[in-house]
């Protein structure tokens, strides 16, 4: 019988000055002794209240035993009943802030390596013989907008229940975020590419290159193309800029335009692949969430000299999963903390060479109950920068909504639609993921495609009768 | 993937495409665009919509080659597929209807023209096409729009063909009252210098002028940004808010210095695929 250890297993990865220079995932994954001996520190509690931090509800202690017994086959069934995306959330989720903020060892302990075991069984899955195709049962065809997490699970699931699925899908691939925004290292093309695979086994076709909005209208989908009901999981992809002087320079550009071209268009393959993506030699991202994270490690592996992070909060205010953090860190990402970018000022060509900045402290708290900050007067410095990439965040992009009457947004361009069933203002419209909550997480967006699929299940079957 | 139905060279470097794409067809209006991929690992590039016949489900685009990718483009047959269209993108150009509208195509815009004029002329509206080029051989569609529009204006800057000069001498001209008379609305479509020259030519008549902006794009949906034109002194995205913007609001400074932030790369693909074309010949 091992002992069980205070701390969690750690995660073997590559090591941080190898890593920061290229593509290749920085986790290298549990063995199986990582995983058994990493199972068996699971308390196996009366009440798993791991449970209720999971916003997919998965059966954390269950599929965990089977680990613990060996039993893999056991945990990926356990675990896909519940999450039909495990080997992205494993790898994506911020599990400190959720199942494992429950753990019960967290009183004196680590918690358990949840995401670290969930992404172990999810491999182990890819490893073996694929499943049979699968035929849809029922007859009412929905369709899905948006191949991005809420959309694959909504469909996922909708599938498992027996109705035929399409999604469609604005780019040429499908994957949305996970695609276009989360890198490589971070989560691999090949790994996305399976589960969408899989989704396809199940029966869930996939069609690329319609924009919902503009190739086809949502009335369409019902009127001409007999559909019954349809998932709105078109995201939240419009970048937000933060409308200071000097935004329109070259080289200072959205996140997602950085991370697009280097991740959906592959810039790293430049010329290879035909889309180029320009990094200088000092790149600033501005923001410390996820995106801004990813962002800056990115501008290393495309050969940055400097790469550094301009935040107007503190560390501890900061959106951005503590992995990543300390991935950024060990990488030798640099952090500005308390800094406002005022302007970003440029040369004769018009190209970004520096980032006006003020230094700000802590104030009372403001209406996102974080510290406010507040100006230093007299602080204002510049920083020598070749690049801005701004990561401060991107809404609902408003695109079908404006071509759709009858569906309601917010004040700030949501969708309104029911918490729990993810029902829209318009009859058997369900929506679900950022187009509802603004930017969020890929498993608050994947809860909600699950819960959406169960909802329009029930109203399919309430009117048939 | 779509297939190309029909080909025709129109000058050396600007080839017209009818392309099977019947949703793109049907939901299509004038002023908007496409985005086309050609191959994996190729990049994504706005083209606007020529033409489109929703009858037949067809949709009808002009491609000039300029870099490495229009160039794969133009070397695509009648058989072929492309291997990713997606559209229409973009806001549709919108005129009140009832006046005098002068469509100005320069070089390749001209074929922007197409279903504009002809959209325009079937409603109602009186329409001039003006159409620019350097010398009688760089001239396209005229024939083609002769029978969409009340009046076709050709220039070319050598006299080869029709008026000698600028398209924005003979508008000035038309402003002035002469030929089909002032225009209650422009819309200018083609190189940047000749939108604006446009804007300029109309701005002190107060003649109200669209532009057609073709800056940098990555996904064409709103989702990065990369497209930003001021308009009004205000960042609007090209993809979703344009690619048709008031001629005298657009700072045309900011957008010719964005759309040569990637210069370098791009003659760099060029040349690599000179190279490629090279070795191939060997």
């Amino acid at each position: 019988m091992p002992v069980k250890r205070a701390e969690k297993t750690p995660m073997p990865m590559r090591d941080a000055h190898e890593r920061a220079h290229d593509f290749q995932e920085v986790n290298r994954g549990y063995t199986v002794h990582h995983a058994v001996f990493e199972a068996e520190r699971c308390l196996r509690c009366q009440e798993p209240v791991c449970i209720d931090g999971c916003p997919v509800q998965i059966p954390i202690p269950e599929f965990i035993h089977a680990i613990a017994a060996g039993d893999m086959a056991g945990a990926a069934k356990i675990l896909r009943s519940a999450n039909p995306l495990p080997a992205i959330c494993g790898r994506v989720c911020p599990q400190e802030s959720q199942c494992e903020a429950e753990c019960s060892l967290n009183k004196h302990f680590d918690p358990v390596a949840i995401g670290h075991l969930e992404r172990y069984v999810a491999d182990w899955e890819r490893t073996q013989p694929p499943a049979a195709m699968a035929k849809p049962t029922r007859p009412e065809k929905i369709a899905v907008i948006g191949a991005g997490p809420s959309g694959l699970v909504c469909a996922g699931e909708l599938a498992r229940l027996g109705y035929p699925v399409t999604i469609y899908e604005a780019l040429h691939a499908p994957g949305g975020v996970l695609r276009y925004g989360i890198p490589e290292f971070r989560l691999p093309k090949s790994v996305l590419d399976w589960e969408i695979g899989l989704l396809k086994t199940m029966g869930v076709q996939i069609v690329c290159n319609v924009v919902i909005g503009r190739t086809l209208t949502l009335d369409e989908l019902f009127d001409k193309h007999g559909y019954s009901a349809v998932f709105v999981g078109t995201g939240a992809g419009l970048p937000q800029f933060l409308g200071i002087p000097g935004e329109s320079l070259n080289g200072v550009m959205s996140a997602n335009e950085f991370l697009t071209r280097v991740n959906l268009m592959r810039g790293y393959e430049f010329p290879e692949a035909d889309t180029p993506v320009r990094v200088g030699k000092r790149v600033a991202v501005i923001g410390a969430g996820n995106t801004a994270m990813d962002a800056v490690r990115t501008s290393l592996r495309m050969g940055a000299e400097e790469a550094m992070i301009v935040y107007r909060r503190s560390e501890k205010e900061m959106g951005a999963r503590i992995e990543e953090y300390h991935h950024a860190l060990e990488e030798g990402v640099k952090f500005h903390w308390l800094t406002n970018p005022l302007e970003v000022v440029g040369d004769a060509e018009g190209w970004a060479t520096g980032l006006k900045c003020q230094q700000m402290k802590l104030g009372p708290k403001d209406a996102s109950g974080r510290a406010r900050p507040i100006p230093v007067e007299g602080s204002e410095f510049e920083l020598p920068v070749d690049n801005v990439v701004l990561a401060i965040g991107t809404t609902p992009n408003p695109l079908l909504t404006r071509t759709t009457s009858g569906l309601l947004t917010n004040q700030k361009g949501c969708l309104v639609a029911d918490e729990q069933t993810g029902l829209t203002s318009r009859s058997l419209v369900f929506a679900g993921g950022d187009a509802v909550t603004g930017a969020a997480t890929v498993i608050l967006a994947a809860g909600a495609g699950k819960r959406a699929a169960r909802a329009m299940h029930e109203a399919l079957a309430a009117r048939v009768t | 993937m779509p297939r190309i139905l029909e080909t025709r060279r129109l000058t050396p470097v600007t080839k017209y495409f009818r392309i099977d794409a019947p949703l793109i067809a049907a939901a299509a209006r004038p002023g908007q665009f496409v985005m086309l991929r050609v191959r994996e690992g190729g990049e994504r590039i706005p083209i606007t919509i020529a033409d489109y016949d929703r009858t037949a489900g067809t949709l009808t685009i002009v491609v000039q080659e300029v870099g490495a990718t229009t160039k794969r483009v133009c070397a695509l047959e009648a058989g072929d597929e492309i291997l990713d269209v997606v559209g229409p993108l973009g806001s549709h150009i919108d005129i009140p209807p009832g006046g005098h509208v002068c469509g100005i195509g320069g070089g390749f815009g001209s074929a922007a023209l197409l279903c504009l004029m002809r959209e325009l002329s079937a409603r109602g509206d009186r329409t001039t096409a003006i159409l620019g080029a350097r010398t009688k051989e760089l001239l396209i569609l005229a024939d083609e729009l002769k029978p969409l529009c009340h009046d076709v204006e050709v220039c070319t800057d050598d006299g080869s063909a029709g008026f000698k000069g600028f398209v924005t001498q003979r508008l000035a001209q038309l402003i002035a009252g002469d030929g089909p008379g002032r225009p209650d609305h422009v819309v200018a479509i083609g190189p940047m210098a000749m939108m604006r020259a446009v804007a300029e030519t109309t701005r002190e008549p107060k003649v109200k002028t669209l532009v057609s902006m073709d800056p940098l794009m990555v996904d064409g949906t709103g989702m990065c940004g990369g497209c930003r034109v001021t308009v009004g002194g205000k960042a609007r995205f090209a993809c979703v808010d344009g690619p048709c913007f008031d001629a005298h609001e657009v700072d045309f400074d900011v957008a010719m210095r964005r759309n040569k932030q990637y210069v370098r790369e791009e003659k760099q693909a060029l040349d690599r695929l000179a190279c490629m074309a090279a070795r191939q010949a060997h």
